[in-house]
């Protein structure tokens, strides 16, 4: 299966190893992720306001040119997925959006919604399988406890992103057995990081780090994983207790293609 | 058109379905930074009592976390008001919470490009 994929922003500068790690497996795994060309910042939060269009269109763009190849839109960043999968549903839901943003870009064909979006997540979990990916484990991460961090952006809304149960996730808990380890269920795996407040109000964003990692210690986790770099930025603070990791970055070493 | 009718239009939020039983506050992380709460907004949108919330720092408090649009027994919605409240302060002029000389001395070496796509999303126009 052959992929568009949107890497965004983020992927290209500061956290590089969540992309590259995840083209490595992917080529292991047997799919392909072939980048959008000429793809656009998502813009990192999705715009709530219903008149709020120009903000909307990167998404809208990369959607149209996904369904231009007859392929799903494949994201890997959280607030990437958040956004895009957002916007889709505004498009399929709201017709004042949809025409708006359709008369804005002047498509040759115009857009009304027909791309799935699909998270690298989703993509293990319904394309490759877990029990799949389990067999093509070579270095299982034996005795490792690990904490999956979902922070609020893969799981909500849970009626749009509809990834998992937003209150009682288990996509990253199945990876992580998937690749030998041991996952680490704790209260606040679902609860925002603070998100853009690191910049603005670091203080509130250290209380934030703190509950957290109080949470997954208390649980017994010697690490976490995330797909999204804001979360990795602020759980990783100098006065974290618990290491922060990259899913793709553990995936990789359990398929044994991290050099 | 009047600043309250203008919140209701742009949010798409009928702050009559509440039922003020607090959940949406319970549950918001940023809680204690905030003055006025998730459940007062809806409240205090609906009375029309604005510009109270449009001078409030709690307007650069929330975290888009959805938490409160999540767990609302009757889907109200909140961060969708507390956003176009947020929007109808810094649509103003001259009324950017962050600026872009601020920001130089507001990041580290490793802040990601994705805390300042959002923070400009969200506190400036
Ligand atoms: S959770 Fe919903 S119904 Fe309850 S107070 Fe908040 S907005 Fe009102
Ligand atoms: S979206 Fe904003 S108001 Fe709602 S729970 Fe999250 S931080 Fe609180």
């Amino acid at each position: 299966m052959k992929y568009s994929y949107f890497p965004g922003c983020t992927l290209k500068s500061k956290a590089t190893e969540l992309d590259k790690y995840a083209r490595d497996c992917a080529a292991v795994l047997g799919f392909e992720m072939e980048e959008i060309e000429n793809w656009q910042c998502c813009g990192g939060v999705y715009p709530m306001a219903r008149d709020e269009i120009a903000t909307k269109l990167s998404s809208v763009r990369a959607l149209a040119d996904a369904k231009a190849h007859g392929r799903k839109l494949l994201t890997l960043c959280s607030a990437c997925h958040n956004v895009i999968k957002q916007v889709n549903n505004d498009i399929l839901t709201d017709s004042d959006i949809c025409s708006r943003a359709n008369n804005y870009l002047k498509l040759d064909d115009p857009y009304n919604g027909e791309t799935e979006v699909v998270h690298y997540l989703e993509v293990l979990r319904d394309e490759v399988g877990f029990g799949e990916l389990k067999k093509a484990v070579k270095n299982p991460l034996k005795g490792k406890k690990i904490a999956a961090y979902y922070g609020c952006l893969l799981l909500r809304p849970g009626a749009v992103m509809a990834m998992d149960d937003p209150e009682n996730p288990r996509i990253m808990e199945d990876l992580i057995r998937a690749l030998g380890a041991e996952p680490v269920i704790y209260p606040q795996r679902n609860e925002c990081c603070g998100g853009y407040l690191s910049l603005d109000d670091p203080e509130a964003v250290a209380k934030r780090r703190k509950k957290i990692a109080d949470s997954a210690k208390e649980f017994g986790a010697d690490m976490f994983i995330t797909a999204c770099p804001l979360c990795m930025y602020n759980l990783n603070k100098a006065d974290s207790s618990v290491p922060v990791y990259y899913f793709t970055e553990l995936l990789a070493e359990a398929l044994g293609v991290k050099e | 058109m009047d600043k309250r009718e203008e919140i209701l239009l742009i949010s798409g939020v009928d702050p009559k379905k509440c039922m003020r039983c607090g959940k949406c506050s319970a549950t918001c992380p940023s809680y204690d930074e905030m003055e006025y709460h998730p459940h007062q907004f809806v409240y205090m949108v609906e009375t029309g009592n604005i510009e109270p919330l449009l001078e409030s720092k709690s307007l650069y408090k929330c975290l888009s976390c959805f938490a409160c649009i999540e767990r609302c027994p009757r889907d109200v919605e909140p961060a969708k008001l507390v956003e176009a409240v947020r929007l109808c302060a810094i649509r103003q002029k001259g009324a950017n919470h962050i600026k872009a000389e601020d920001v130089p001395e507001l990041v580290d070496e490793d802040t990601p490009q994705q805390l300042l796509m959002s923070v400009f999303r969200k506190y400036s126009k």
